[in-house]
């Protein structure tokens, strides 16, 4: 982020869908030039966001400003933002070129310049050799790229984009991640990418919102919010993770005094507001090792082959199921399943969540 | 989503389309059948009795001649030996008619649009009620449907009557017998063709183009002109096409609720093989042309439909 400056300021954002309420007051800051994802399940409210900040959807209450200015009452056609669609919407009358060019048209440049300019757009998305085809004649990746160029031309200080990678099939979509990455740094247009794909999220974004029930769990990174869960929804959503009920018997500043199942007690890193009493504590799979001695006992279920890495399914003497994950390497001695073995939880990294 | 998901082909491979292909054959004799003795049979028989020789009473003589059309076309005096000049009578009762037909094909596309795109946009469940609703009055005959129309209009009827209780008019209207009469009878009778095909355009309409339209600055004007209109119009085509096409051969409108200012090709036509007065091969004459140029139109808009997807 090269300014700090805000693009999209959300207040109190309220959508109702009659009694179901979509969005609960949601309140986002959203900087210029930033890669902001909205993540969630389906149903979490992200789209519904996202459709509100086009002008789809109407807010039943609340502020959306654009550097400033209070767009939410506005008409989709009067806000300088544009949409990159799930299912691309590309107009199939038209031509590549004559897409690309809609948004130009409309605001009222000339036919030469248009055609110009569209043409660029098409070579910063290598379709160059397609700008007659029409839509229909386009695989699924093109037609993905049309769109990008399409919502890209009209130079919007925005860019909405709406699971635009989910309809591409796999090897394309790690592909598209890259490109977007990149395109989104060259034109240092701020973008607004709503997906349900944690592994989309964490490869790309500047900043996440995690959203559940109409509400933004959390925002922050991909390492804040993986590392640093503020709670069961975004743990367990982000990643795998193993969520033990413990006992926390005293908090002193950041640090909290936790007995575990079975008896050990840990020292580990709390979030504010965590009162003495029975709490969640997240263990992710990878920060946990087998070793001679340590804090949680355990049997062997099963062991799943990953190629680079090994999932080792056990539970714990107490009963809860608990998974680990090692680097797959010749130098492990494996245990078969039946054996006690002993976990060893890395330090720092049993982190205790506030509900 | 236009041209997204490959739509599920005809030949779309697996053992079971190989079976159903080689099934069609057999299957569509019946079709045959009944396009052979009923399209194709009718019309050549049409064909030759327009070149065959007027029988005085109803019929025709087995020769073969160009009397029937040079009648439609040529005015050689009451003796027929005056040099031929331009007959103008049937000519300007097509061309009453086509207009006739264009104008209630224009009516029926200004209040159908609007009407399938109402129906398009409900919830799925109620579509089916609207549309049911909409075929309703086709359980009716359609003669005994244009009968109770004049009876609706005609001036001591139900229309005039309540008009005239609520003091909106003194006299009853002259609307029975009027352009204005058969286009109402037109307009009712076509309606359901123009919204059916509309109708099932506006439903595979794509709503996110719309969105798309709006997201580039374009207006609501500017969506429906430019995205709405050109992505349904073979649904409108289509609708004008079925409308136009019987309006223009139509003769239980005109007849019944025309008079003889509105007199249309379907009842020139009608009269010919009506008893003692008609003239068989004049008949078949004025039908043929009414053919040719119901082809000739048909064709004119193919070779337009090509060439738009060629582009």
């Amino acid at each position: 982020m090269r300014r700090m400056s805000t693009a999209i300021e959300i207040r109190s954002a309220v959508k109702r869908y009659g009694t179901t309420t979509a969005l609960h007051s949601i309140s986002l800051e959203i900087a210029d030039n930033e890669f902001f994802t909205l993540l969630g399940p389906s149903g979490c409210g992200k789209t519904t966001l996202l459709r509100c900040i086009a002008g789809f959807e109407d807010l039943n209450d609340g502020e959306i400003r654009l550097f400033g200015r209070d767009i939410a009452r506005l008409d989709p056609n009067h806000r300088p933002v544009n949409t990159v669609f799930q299912q691309y919407a590309l107009f199939p009358h038209m031509t590549v070129l004559e897409n690309v060019a809609f948004g130009l048209k409309m605001k009222g440049m000339g036919l030469a310049d248009r055609t110009a300019r569209a043409g660029k757009m098409l070579e910063m998305v290598h379709l160059s050799a397609f700008a007659d085809r029409m839509p229909a004649q386009l695989s699924g990746g093109q037609q993905q790229r049309v769109a990008l160029a399409r919502a890209l031309a009209p130079e919007p200080k925005v860019l909405l984009l709406d699971e635009p990678l989910s309809a591409l099939d796999l090897k394309l979509r790690q592909a598209m991640r890259v490109e977007l990455k990149m395109l989104q740094e060259q034109t240092g247009i701020t973008f607004v990418f709503v997906t349900h794909d944690q592994e989309e999220a964490l490869t790309m974004s500047d900043r996440i919102a995690v959203m559940s029930q109409g509400r933004v769990q959390q925002v922050g990174t991909a390492r804040d919010i993986y590392e640093v869960p503020v709670n069961r929804f975004v743990a367990d959503f982000i990643g795998e993770t193993n969520l033990l009920e413990v006992t926390v018997d005293a908090v002193s500043g950041a640090a909290a005094k936790v007995t575990l199942p079975g008896g050990q007690k840990i020292t580990c890193p709390v979030a504010q507001g965590v009162m003495p009493g029975k709490h969640h504590l997240s263990i992710r799979p990878e920060r946990i090792s087998l070793a001679a001695k340590g804090e949680l006992d355990a049997v062997v279920d099963r062991i799943v082959y990953l190629g680079t890495d090994l999932q080792i399914l056990t539970h714990l003497t107490t009963g809860e199921p608990f998974h680990i994950r090692i680097q797959n390497s010749a130098r492990i001695v494996l245990p078969a399943p039946g054996d006690r073995v002993a976990l060893q939880i890395e330090v720092g990294a049993a982190r205790l969540l506030a509900d | 989503m236009a041209g997204m998901a490959p739509e599920p082909g005809v030949d779309g491979g697996g053992k079971a389309g190989l079976g159903y292909r080689r099934l069609i054959g057999p299957l569509l004799v019946p079709t045959w059948v009944m396009i052979g003795i009923f399209l194709v049979l009718p019309v050549l028989l049409m064909a030759v009795y327009s070149f065959l020789t007027k029988e005085f009473r109803g019929g025709v003589v087995w020769d073969f001649t160009l009397a029937a059309y040079d009648q439609f076309f040529l005015n050689r005096g009451l003796f027929g030996d005056e040099p031929p000049v331009i007959e103008w009578t049937y000519i300007t009762i097509f061309w009453r008619s086509i207009w006739q037909a264009a104008v209630a094909t224009l009516i029926c596309l200004a209040v159908g649009f609007p009407t399938a795109w109402f129906i398009a946009t409900r919830p799925p469940k109620s579509r089916a009620i609207w549309l049911f609703l909409i075929t309703v009055p086709y359980w009716v005959n359609l003669l005994i449907r244009t009968v109770s129309l004049k009876f609706l209009i005609r001036d001591n009827g139900p229309l005039n009557e309540s008009l005239m209780a609520i003091g909106l008019i003194s006299d009853p209207l002259p609307l029975v017998n009027t352009n204005l009469a058969v286009q109402l009878g037109l307009f009712y009778s076509y309606l359901p063709f123009m919204v059916l095909p509309i109708y099932a355009a506006v439903e595979r309409y794509n709503f996110a183009l719309s969105e798309a339209a709006a997201d580039l600055y374009a207006s609501r004007w500017v969506t429906l002109r430019e995205i709405v209109l050109p992505v349904v119009k073979p649904g409108i085509i289509a609708g004008c096409i079925l409308v136009f096409v019987p309006s223009l051969g139509a003769f239980l409108a005109p007849d019944l609720l025309g008079g003889a200012k509105t007199f249309m090709i379907g009842s020139l036509i009608d009269e010919q093989f009506r008893g003692s007065q008609g003239n068989w091969p004049f008949g078949a004459a004025a039908a043929m042309i009414l053919m040719t140029l119901v082809l000739i139109v048909l064709m004119i808009y193919a070779r337009a439909q090509t060439k738009a997807e060629a582009r």
